[in-house]
């Protein structure tokens, strides 16, 4: 019976350790830069900062950073699609700063009265066409998605990069039958690196993330749907001085520096 | 409940105190287990329940998650019925790990699932490519996705529950119909089966419950479009990201639905041995 269990307990162990492993792309980084932040007080306590999943990589870097320039801080992130994070923050989770992929899921925040304005626009995202690395079905714009054989996916529209597709497809006239409506721009991306569609719409700075498995094609159309990122302290914050902080180093000028490395274009 | 006994006549009850050591933690299971469900009954925009409950896709999805979920069953029938008996009846190498993998499923996270899925049966997974180039099928974004995701997920259930009744079951009948001349074929279809149909149903229910409602392996492996992948808890998902209201009338469609079936089989076709 014992060694019954153990084998159960080494089976699950093996699996839990390859789903750790498979993870290993959200955390390739870009370049980080150490040093301490502008700001003359420095701050302590744990920060929440809810973000968009396209901040997944220039807000771990930037966390890093403000840990680093305010020893007694630590930041903790909860990544997921801005519209899941505003319904969270709506239920009460607990959280300092909400950093969001769209104004509307922003308003969505205050108008439930979880935080006062509009917050601040910190950066600005723009689509590509996300392709297999290589490219092997020549897909150079966005009429080419809609070329027999081509399977595309799409974010749904309830999520900001869905949102912003169904805009830049509507502004250029362009009708796509896409696969599937996917619930983040990650999960749309993980389809392209798999290899399971040819294409997907979604941030210059996903497809910059996952440059070694992905290549990312500029569209003129996507002009007509730039995503504004605006940033909030909510009104619950435990931490609100750590809060201030920590936008006032999204803001700043190191903060700038680690989002337009990944891709981000400045608001 | 009245007591049943094996002639179907109602014994008389015995008024016996149950005990508060059982009673106290029971009553607390079932309030831990039935109160999100007052939540979103509670929750619920009663008001504009008509109009919601007729909106185009809600019917959709419904239908292709009970097809999608009945369709999942049948396959985990098929092909988890004979490994129970394999697990229960026969001594093999290996068979302790061989029982230890049947429960991956159940540990793996269903995301996980899916991905380990698109992995094997993906267009460029170990056999996806295959099948892909030489028979022109492909898995994901499809119909049959989804019904592999739900098998996949939920063949588990089916096994461990056929497994136990299988332990459970007297082997003396088999052994009977083995001395009186017949193979393990026909001792199997004649003797084990309808020894073990209660069993069978019960990991069947689970089995269809467990599909019904999943969630994770479906939208990573089948992805979300309506009308071919798109199920009930794959349209609730997507409502929460922007309409709680809606995504609250999707669940209690679904839980009415799944209840009602459930209620309806159980008693026909579940009887504890």
């Amino acid at each position: 019976m014992t060694s019954r269990w153990i084998r159960i307990t080494l089976a699950a162990l093996t699996v839990a350790g390859l789903s750790a492993c498979g993870d290993d792309t959200k955390t390739a980084s870009p370049q980080p830069s150490v040093g301490s932040a502008s700001s003359a007080a420095t701050v302590t306590g744990d920060v929440t900062v809810f973000a968009a999943a396209s901040l997944t990589e220039s807000f771990k870097t930037i966390g890093k950073d403000f840990e680093a320039a305010n020893p007694g801080a630590k930041v903790t992130f909860n990544f997921a699609g801005s519209s899941a994070l505003a319904t969270q923050i709506n239920q009460g989770a607990p959280a300092d700063v909400f950093a969001s992929a769209a104004p509307a899921n922003l308003k969505t925040v205050t108008d439930a009265g979880g935080a006062e304005g509009t917050g601040t626009t910190f950066v600005k995202n723009q689509l590509v066409i996300a392709v297999p690395k290589g490219n092997l079905k020549g897909i150079k714009t966005l009429a080419d998605l809609t070329k027999p054989g081509v399977k595309v996916a799409l974010c749904a529209e309830q999520v900001p990069c869905g949102a912003a597709a169904k805009k830049a497809l509507d502004t250029a006239g362009v009708k796509i039958t896409p696969v599937t409506l996917e619930q983040d721009v990650k999960a749309a991306l993980a389809k392209v690196k798999l290899g399971e569609v040819d294409a997907a719409l979604v941030y210059r700075t996903d497809a910059k993330a996952a440059a070694t498995d992905v290549d990312g094609i500029e569209f003129p159309e996507s002009a007509g749907a730039i995503n504004d990122y605006p940033i909030i302290v909510l009104k619950k914050a435990k931490n609100p001085a750590g809060a201030q902080a920590f936008v006032a180093y999204v803001l700043s000028d190191k903060g700038k520096a680690v989002l337009t490395s990944a891709g981000f274009q400045a608001p | 409940m009245p007591i049943v006994d094996k002639a179907g006549e109602v014994a008389p009850p015995r008024r016996q105190r149950i005990p508060l050591g059982l009673l106290v933690p029971a009553g607390l299971g079932l309030l831990f287990l039935t109160f999100p469900l007052v939540g979103l009954l509670v929750r619920a925009p009663w008001t504009t329940l008509p109009q919601r409950l007729t909106e185009p896709g809600v019917l959709t999805a419904l239908l292709l998650s009970l097809q999608c979920a009945t369709l999942a069953t049948v396959v985990c029938v098929l092909f988890g019925v004979p490994l129970a008996w394999l697990l229960a009846r026969v001594e093999f190498p290996g068979r302790r790990l061989v029982r230890a993998l049947v429960t991956v499923p159940l540990v793996l996270p269903p995301v996980v699932g899916g991905v380990a899925l698109l992995l094997v049966f993906g267009r460029r997974g170990l056999l996806g490519e295959w099948l892909d180039t030489t028979f022109g099928i492909t898995f994901p974004f499809t119909t049959t996705g989804v019904v592999i995701a739900e098998a996949f997920v939920a063949m588990p259930f089916l096994i461990i529950a056929v497994e136990g009744a299988l332990r459970g079951a007297d082997s003396r009948f088999e052994e009977a119909a083995a001395t009186l001349g017949a193979g393990r074929w026909t001792t199997f279809t004649h003797v084990t089966l309808p020894l073990v149909a209660p069993g069978v149903a019960a990991g069947a229910v689970l089995c269809w419950a467990r599909a019904l409602g999943e969630f994770g392996a479906t939208i990573t492996f089948a992805g979300n479009y309506p009308g071919t992948t798109q199920t009930m808890p794959l349209a609730v998902y997507l409502a929460l990201e922007t309409d709680l209201d809606a995504a609250i009338v999707l669940s209690l469609i679904l839980l009415t639905v799944s209840v009602a079936i459930l209620a309806g089989l159980r008693d026909r076709w579940i009887t504890s041995p």
